[in-house]
């Protein structure tokens, strides 16, 4: 088995070792429910589709992912098992892929685990099932990437509170990234081109698509990219910043 | 083999290790010493591959720690300050773990297993998560970690730190036994294990080497190396002191408490000789007379404080 493989297998074990994983999953659904039911008003729309359920994805994720994330370094540097960790024979991107791989996984088993949503739709109506799987590969996405900037923050700090209010604020601002809240402060001083591209980071955007069940490979492939540059980071971060 | 250049490490503006050079040799047990703070530790993570050294080289077994660090890290297994592991991971799958990741399989992997299980009396609380044992169990999982893999590079750093005596004999035993065909390196504070398991000693203070011997010879830098304790009844002391402090081979006499005095030796002469006719001419009764090898500590304190007589 490669070390990827290894690290994944034993971060998987220890989230249900602990209570983290019941309290998020739990947590996730309750709330995934709640929001669907009574904000999204899913009957009062008389729609076959979970629309409802989908936008409100990005809101929960924005405290429930960086809540996984914000342990995933910090934890490591607290308990100085990172110094056992990265002198075991390894690379520090498969430890951090490891990592990652892990944290996704379980987020996504929360994901799954809301397939009653799915049921519910199927029995009242006549979905279109193809664009709920969009849907659920969208929010995926979204939390993966939600999920990269949380394991990259967490890296800097032996402190899990801050890496998590940082990771909230970051993440809000890639949400945000297309709204006027965060275009503002850049739209005074910056050159066209750059707000543009402030613009086009934004999650929401291109979240919207794949929720409403269009796949479109770009927002497919903006997703792994920022995925895979703040991986990247993550382990420039932990080959800087060593130490304490 | 193992080989260091001039390894530095700055913190800040801190110099942390400042220029450490040496070469260790399988079958070496290699003892680091010195005061907290010393720069033991850090030394050591720049071995296993944990920090970058500022400049300067370190190759493990012909590997250089930074150009080549995960064949490095192969080779070497490694006790971190502290022992930290995977609290919420009972020590059953602990060691499972590191046996995956450091690629043991089949039979290997069962003989090693039971061996360190059994080694380090790991059999009661395999399976209690490793945040609820006592200190001396955390320690002993952490050792077995380091020595499942068989490694050719062994680095512990205060390998036997919370241990209670007996467990302390034990691993010193443990480490005896696997130096004899490794290279295998401690840090410690303790002194008597020097003695007890180290070949080499290595001093350290204020991150430079200040000494570099057997233990055996570090202490005959001690000025009471050789030096004879005695104690009589039926003599004034103060007669006994002067006449000591006379014979040609003595270079001084001190008091060691209880009313008994030592000679320190002028040269490489014996004293006991000497000072045994001495007491039969001036027909002193001898209760008490030996001759001291000198102590570790003495040189230690010496040597890292910079206090004291050290020939």
């Amino acid at each position: 088995m490669s070390n990827v493989g290894i690290i994944l297998r034993r971060e998987l074990a220890s989230y249900f070792a602990t209570p983290v994983a019941y309290v998020f999953i739990v947590i996730f659904l309750v709330l995934a429910g709640a929001f669907t039911f009574y904000l999204g008003n899913f009957y009062e729309r008389g729609q076959a589709d979970l629309l409802p359920f989908f936008n409100f994805h990005p809101w929960l994720y924005l405290f429930l992912v960086p809540a996984i994330g914000m342990r995933l370094w910090a934890e490591e540097r607290k308990s100085g098992s990172i110094e056992l960790l990265m002198t075991l024979p390894v690379t520090r991107m498969e430890a951090v892929l490891g990592k990652y791989l892990a944290a996704w996984i379980f987020v996504g088993v929360a994901l799954a685990l809301t397939f009653p949503m799915w049921l519910t739709v199927n029995y009242l109506g006549d979905p279109d099932n193809g664009a709920i799987a969009t849907g659920y590969l969208g929010s995926l996405l979204m939390a993966g990437a939600f999920l990269a900037i949380a394991s990259c923050l967490s890296a800097t700090t032996r402190n899990q509170v801050i890496a998590f209010i940082v990771s909230v604020v970051v993440c809000f601002g890639f949400l945000l990234a297309g709204f006027p809240m965060v275009l503002d402060m850049f739209a005074g001083w910056a050159p066209r081109f750059l707000v543009d591209a402030v613009a086009g980071l934004s999650f929401l955007t291109h979240y919207e698509a794949l929720s409403r069940g269009v796949i479109d490979a770009r927002d497919v492939v903006y997703f792994l990219l920022v995925i895979g540059a703040w991986l990247a980071a993550n382990a420039i971060v932990l080959d800087m910043k060593k130490a304490d | 083999m193992i080989e260091t250049q001039k390894l530095t490490r700055l913190f800040g503006t801190l110099v942390a290790v400042d220029g450490i050079s040496f070469s260790v040799a399988p079958g070496e047990v290699l003892g680091f010493l010195g005061p907290n703070g010393a720069g033991k530790s850090t030394t050591m993570k720049m071995l296993t591959g944990f920090l970058s050294p500022s400049s300067g080289t370190a190759r493990i077994c012909g590997h250089d720690i930074e150009a080549d660090p995960v064949e490095a890290k192969r080779v070497i297994g490694y006790l971190p300050e502290g022992a930290p592991a995977y609290g919420e991971m009972t020590p059953a799958a602990f060691l499972a773990f590191i046996a995956d990741i450091r690629g043991l399989s089949g039979d290997v992997r069962r003989r090693r297993m039971d061996e360190v299980v059994e080694r380090l009396h790991l059999g009661t609380v395999l399976d209690r998560p490793i945040e609820t044992l006592s200190k001396g169990f955390k320690r002993r999982v952490g050792l077995a970690q380091a020595i499942l893999h068989d490694p050719k590079v062994l680095i512990l750093d205060e390998p036997t730190d919370g241990l209670d005596p007996n467990q302390k004999h034990e691993v010193r035993g443990l480490i005896r036994d696997m130096g004899r065909d490794k290279i295998i390196i401690i840090s410690t504070h303790i002194l008597e294990e020097v003695h007890a398991v180290c070949s080499r000693a290595i001093i350290i203070a204020g991150g430079r080497i200040l000494a570099d011997d057997s233990p055996s010879a570090l202490e005959a830098r001690s000025p009471r190396h050789h030096a004879v304790c005695l104690k009589v009844d039926g003599a004034d002391p103060a007669v006994v002191a002067d006449r000591l402090s006379r014979l040609p081979e003595v270079a001084g006499v001190e008091d060691a408490g209880e009313g008994a005095w030592r000679a320190l030796p002028a040269g490489d002469a014996s004293l006991v000789a000497a000072i045994g006719e001495l007491a039969a001419h001036a027909g002193w009764k001898v209760r008490e007379l030996h001759t001291e090898r000198g102590q570790l500590d003495d040189v230690f304190r010496a040597i890292t404080t910079g206090e004291g007589a050290v020939t």
